[in-house]
């Protein structure tokens, strides 16, 4: 297992230097002078020279990329071309509200994928299962943003709802923007946890279906087990082995997933910072904030992997 | 003797060529399978309304009526009108065509490439495959729309940028994908057989290997064009997508954020569109892959 870990460890070494390789490029794929973007268009050339030279571009990029990774390793990502800020301290601020939106967005997924897949496993080709697929497939295929809008219009803005929809009412329990308390997290966790929930049932049903045709199922029933203790004893101990990785990569998902999920409902994390700071071209800010993201999936990943090689003990932990 | 030998010949000869039975063969699996039935006649309506649709809307996409804002729907706009005016009804059934453009030739971007890279990382093996792979790694390490979003920041946002963006963040699954095809095909027998004839290497992978691939590619390219349509509509969402007064659906969601509670048929139309090709476009991915590769998951 130790050796394992250390492995992979080094595996991700060239594609943490891949990352930042990219993330460094973006500033210097921009068409045209970036400083001059960055100061606007209108700015006078003292103003454009000043940027250049705070941004080091005058210098050969193999110098520029260096002094960058050197800058990261002390935990400095750069400062603002707006407001002169730190750009970590911008992003620390915002940080936890995004890990938090995304951490209680898989909870609820996996809650809600693992209820609805064992379920229409358990019951294939019954009604529960055709509607909950039915349901699931629909979670897949709408745009996270909408359903937050709609979220937002029928239990946070309390809407006048036309006289042809039947026994609707629209409510004002919840806030439609902001972070922190109970109802401003309700519908934005909705809002980003739907389509992982749908992923994650649905990976569940085809994982366990599967488990539930192996002889060793047949044998414990054979022998005369409860079907409860069937299911959940033998066959969902390693159905689950392949949702752990589903759920791993549902994260990186879901970060994406938490900029539109912020700009819909208003909150201040890291995704609306790089949307704000995109439409301003601040891109020390947008560079850090997308490093510090994917520095995040590549982490996750890597505890997943571990995670999923720890639980399935078939797997030589050496090869 | 010689009648005997011109019989057979007369049977090789009427004897399908092969890529016609694989052919038959899948149109046969295609139509058993309900749900990419039900897909593929979705997909193909919608192909039509967009080619043809324009030409029957009461209203053009930018036809602006200052006296009739956000008017509800009714007989003469039957999904209302946004706050221009302009008839939401026409904008969703022009904005069709936008969509599945920017579908289909993400697809097609991303997946040219994303194939050219796993066949050449699958079949040269080695320094080769390290080297493609790790970049693949490294454009997986960041989460989907992220990407997208790095890219369109550098490029500006545009319509044909988008497509470039959402293009590049699928290539590293196609290339996965096919690499691992190309790997188990590399190794069979009859490919060495070839080899040993003089085949080129060229001719290895287009006559041999790419038909032996296209199974779960093709799987994948159906549900990647709804991962494109969404991710496009998000990135339009969020102001970095098409200009106004373009009728791309991910734009008019973005006006009808600000008009929720005032006229909230802005908003909802062009989400229940986007679901509908969304969604007919992951019942044909799922009917295509029970049909053509049973053992892929999800």
């Amino acid at each position: 297992m130790f050796t394992f870990i250390v492995r992979r460890l080094l595996q991700t070494i060239p594609v943490l230097i891949g990352v930042t390789i990219l993330v460094f490029s973006l500033m210097h794929l921009i068409p045209g002078d970036p400083a001059q973007i960055m100061a606007g268009e209108s700015a006078p050339g003292h103003q454009v020279e000043a940027i250049r030279d705070r941004l080091g571009l005058n210098e050969p990029l193999p110098v520029q990329y260096g002094k960058y990774v050197a800058n990261l390793m002390q935990g400095d990502l750069g400062t603002s071309i707006r407001n002169s800020k730190s750009v970590a301290g911008e992003i620390g601020s915002r940080f936890w509200v995004t890990v938090e939106l995304a951490v209680y967005s898989t909870i609820l997924s996996i809650f809600l994928g693992l209820i609805a897949g064992i379920v229409s496993a358990v019951r294939q080709y019954s009604f529960a299962d055709i509607s909950l697929m039915i349901i699931a497939l629909f979670g897949l295929s709408m745009p996270n943003f909408w359903l937050g809008l709609m979220l937002m219009q029928w239990f946070a803005i309390g809407i006048d709802v036309p006289s042809w929809i039947p026994f609707i009412e629209s409510t004002n329990w919840f806030k439609p923007s902001g972070w922190g308390s109970f109802s401003q997290v309700v519908l934005p966790v909705i809002t980003l946890g739907t389509s992982g929930a749908a992923i994650i049932a649905r990976m569940t049903r085809s994982s366990l279906l599967e488990v539930i045709s192996e002889d060793y199922i047949r044998t414990a029933r054979a022998k005369g087990a409860k079907e409860r203790v069937v299911i959940y004893r033998h066959a969902l101990k390693n159905a689950l082995i392949p949702v752990v990785t589903v759920v791993g990569l549902q994260f990186g998902g879901l970060l994406g997933g938490t900029v539109l999920t912020e700009t819909v409902f208003a909150i201040n994390g890291m995704g609306s910072l790089i949307i704000d700071n995109i439409q301003a071209r601040d891109f020390p800010i947008v560079q850090g904030t997308i490093l510090v993201v994917s520095l995040l999936f590549v982490f996750v990943n890597l505890i997943v992997d571990i995670s999923y090689h720890f639980l399935n003990k078939r797997i030589d932990l050496n090869d | 003797m010689n009648v005997q030998t011109d019989n057979d010949a007369m049977k090789v000869k009427k004897k399908q060529h092969p890529r016609a039975e694989a052919f038959k063969n899948f149109m046969y699996r295609f139509r058993k399978n309900k749900a990419a039935l039900i897909g593929g006649i979705l997909i193909l309506s919608f192909i039509v309304i967009a080619i043809v649709g324009p030409f029957f809307t009461p209203y053009t996409f930018d036809e602006q009526e200052m006296t009739n804002k956000l008017a509800s729907p009714s007989a003469e706009n039957w999904f209302g009108t946004d706050h221009f005016g302009r008839d939401i009804f026409s904008r969703v059934i022009h904005g069709m065509k936008i969509t599945l453009y920017i579908g289909f030739f993400s697809v097609i971007l991303g997946g040219t490439v994303g194939v050219f890279l796993g066949i050449i990382s699958g079949y040269y093996g080695r320094k080769v495959d390290a080297i493609i792979m790790r970049c693949m790694d490294v454009l997986l390490a960041f989460p989907g729309i992220l990407l997208a979003l790095a890219i369109v920041s550098v490029l500006g946002g545009s319509l044909n940028n988008v497509v470039i963006a959402v293009a590049v963040f699928s290539v590293p699954v196609f290339a996965r994908i096919v690499r691992s095809s190309t790997l188990e095909v590399k190794n069979l027998e009859y490919i060495d057989a070839i080899k040993a004839l003089g085949a080129s290497d060229g001719r290895i992978i287009s006559k041999h290997i790419l038909p032996n691939v296209m199974s779960p590619l093709i799987v994948q390219a159906t549900l990647n064009i709804a991962t494109a349509i969404l991710a496009a509509s998000g990135l339009s969402f969020l102001g970095l997508g098409a200009d106004q007064p373009t009728p791309e659906w991910g734009l008019m969601l973005s006006d009808g954020r600000n008009y929720l509670f005032k006229a909230p048929h802005v908003a909802f139309f062009p989400g229940v569109a986007i679901v509908c090709v969304v969604l007919a476009f992951n019942i044909l991915g799922d009917g295509l892959r029970d049909a053509l590769d049973p053992k892929m998951k999800l």
